[in-house]
């Protein structure tokens, strides 16, 4: 089973892509994606620091995440 | 036009004020984002904004939501741009209208405050002696949660 996942800005910039699909067993939580993440593209530094969205919504750290969702790592925003 | 909109197009003032006249307000105001040159020391060349665009919008609707129910008249569009913008260029647009003017100066206040707050959109300087990603512009913001305040699902 598959999860997406969306990398931005200066994370993007330090993973070298924006986006990344892993195989993954369920139950999974959103800190457990951060830690397969980093497994395939390496230390993030300050991803602990980024936002975190599924399927567009802020969701929480110990949030589910279920097959093909898609997971968004927002670095802290500098809009406006 | 859309009333909450990510753009990678130059920004129609006119067109983001012309979707809140409404013949109940008595007051529109608006606020314009634009490129500033110097900061501080730092000389800016141009400046790149990079947006999640689905979710951006989705939460610039939540800033208009959450703006209706602080002051139940008001009329909310706001448009933010995308790509390279140099110095002078305007980044984002919003227009509120209400029936008072004391109501639209706040609310379009409380929009721009909450952009910076919530609102998934990036923007990287580059400077004459380099480029930077700008984050967590004062310095001071962690989210040990996982989401800024006041966004909880």
């Amino acid at each position: 089973m598959m999860i997406n996942i969306l990398l931005f800005a200066d994370l993007a910039q330090q993973a070298e892509t924006e986006r990344i699909s892993i195989e993954v067993h369920f139950p999974l939580n959103v800190e457990e994606v951060r830690t397969l993440l980093q497994n395939e593209v390496g230390k993030l530094s300050g991803i602990e620091n980024a936002l975190l969205a599924v399927n567009e919504e802020y969701v929480e750290l110990t949030d589910q995440v279920n097959d093909g969702d898609t997971v968004a790592f927002i670095p802290p925003v500098s809009g406006g | 036009m859309k009333m909450f909109k990510i753009t990678s197009e130059p920004i129609n003032n006119q067109d983001v004020i012309d979707s809140v006249v409404h013949h109940n307000a008595g007051a529109i105001s608006v606020f314009i984002g634009t490129v500033r040159e110097m900061t501080g020391q730092k000389q800016t060349k141009f400046l790149h904004y990079e947006a999640y665009v689905p979710m951006a919008e989705k939460q610039l609707e939540r800033i208009g939501t959450e703006i209706q129910e602080k002051w139940p008249s008001a009329i909310t569009a706001i448009t933010h741009r995308i790509g390279t913008l140099q110095i002078s260029d305007i980044a984002v647009t919003i227009a509120v209208s209400t029936p008072h003017r004391q109501d639209a100066f706040e609310a379009s206040r409380y929009a721009i405050e909450r952009i910076k707050e919530i609102v998934p959109i990036w923007k990287k300087e580059h400077y004459t002696d380099g480029e930077e990603w700008i984050g967590n512009q004062k310095g001071t913001k962690t989210y040990p949660a996982g989401h800024p305040e006041g966004v909880v699902k």
